[in-house]
């Protein structure tokens, strides 16, 4: 029978900390910043690209800021590496918000019969 | 009586109370931000086309905030890996130039503030012989004792002109001289000016206050906290990180804050 103060923790192989490296992390940081000066300037063109339409600048900006917002939250959080629990919160927190999101724009013509709208 | 798995990874989850707590905090804030979000998306999807403004932010400070804020991150994770490493000297460094960076971003936010708050729209009274209809600028004279005000800015005789300043090039501003009496209305590019500079504020103050929060934090962490280091330092770590961690979500906040208000 294995030693209760040593179990492995339901759902995970191991508890384990991060394997810390400073010259590692230190790199890490400087590829992660450069990332997101490249994803700044990227939107910045983006949105004075001229020959396109708005919903099209819209749609690049919007994907150029979640693949920047997935750099910092991935690298910079460890959600990369993170257990179990903290991605099970995240899918619940990302089911609601989608809901919150979703709701307003299924609401948006979803007027009374009759509303005058300008 | 000592807080369990405070220090040490509860053997059920895999992690520590406080981190559990942090993601749970981080989750309700989602929440917060995403519900202006929505009210953004519904306010600016309903907004007839050619009335939504644009170029009415200084997009040079917003990137620059931007970047201030994406240095104050990586100089915050560099603060836990000097405590994981048990390099103190480096840990006070790095979380002094985020509380340096969090100042930083914190004055250029105040200095764009202001610059809405002195910008004012004067409509003039219609037998007025000034060059047009509304005079649009900034403050440079408002003496309540003077029947007067002096602003730095232009005349146009449509509202409609004010919308899109993107597509106007070489706006020239000069020393307007306006007799009260030819005043109608006077309002400055608060969040009362319209639905734009509303969720402008409001966002964006929020953000601020969690950067003010955050900074707070983390100056404790940096001075008055820090005796923690001597006695107990692996809890220390699990301190800054779980700050840090709320530092990152303010940080990808402001990613998506920068493009929706400054660039769309």
């Amino acid at each position: 029978m294995s030693d209760p103060n040593t179990a492995k923790p339901a759902g995970e192989p191991e508890v384990r900390e991060h394997a810390v490296d400073f010259n590692y992390y230190l790199r890490r940081c400087v590829y992660v910043f450069v990332a997101v000066v490249c994803a700044v300037s990227l939107m910045l063109v983006a949105s004075y690209l001229p020959h396109f339409d708005w919903p099209a600048k819209v749609a690049m900006i919007l994907v150029v800021a979640c693949t920047n917002a997935f750099v910092v939250a991935g690298f910079l959080m460890h959600l990369i590496s993170e257990k179990k629990m903290i991605y099970t919160l995240l899918a619940f927190t990302a089911f609601f918000f989608a809901g919150l999101i979703g709701l307003t724009v299924w609401a948006m013509q979803d007027f009374p019969a009759g509303t005058v709208t300008h | 009586m000592e807080i369990p798995y405070a220090v040490h990874p509860r053997p059920d989850t895999g992690i520590y109370n406080a981190k559990v707590g942090i993601w749970l905090f981080l989750a309700s804030e989602v929440m917060l931000f995403g519900a202006l979000f929505s009210a953004y998306v519904l306010i600016r999807v309903g907004t007839p086309p050619g009335e939504w403004p644009h170029g009415w932010q200084n997009v040079t400070l917003g990137t620059l905030n931007t970047l201030v804020l994406a240095l104050s991150a990586i100089t915050t994770l560099m603060a836990w890996v000097a405590c994981k490493v048990r390099q103190f000297g480096k840990f006070k460094f790095f979380h002094g130039c985020t509380l340096l960076l969090a100042l930083t971003f914190l004055c250029i936010k105040g200095f764009e503030y202001d610059d809405h708050l002195t910008h004012y729209e004067i409509h003039l009274t219609a037998g007025s012989n000034a060059g047009g209809s509304i005079a649009d600028g900034h403050m440079v004279e408002n003496d309540p004792k003077k029947d007067y005000v002096i602003i730095k800015g232009r005349f146009v005789n449509d509202e409609q002109e004010l919308i899109d300043l993107r597509s106007q090039k070489d706006i020239r501003e000069t020393e307007l001289k306006i007799p009260r009496s030819q005043i109608k209305d006077m309002q400055s590019y608060g969040p009362w000016h319209n639905d734009y500079l509303a969720l402008y504020f409001t966002m964006t103050a929020l953000h601020a206050l969690h950067i003010l929060g955050g900074s707070i934090v983390i100056g404790y962490l940096w001075g008055p906290g820090r005796k923690l280091w001597k006695v107990d330092p692996e809890h220390f770590t699990n301190r800054v990180e779980v700050s840090g961690l709320f530092w990152h979500f303010v940080d990808l906040v402001w990613i998506f804050l920068f493009p929706v208000l400054y660039l769309m």
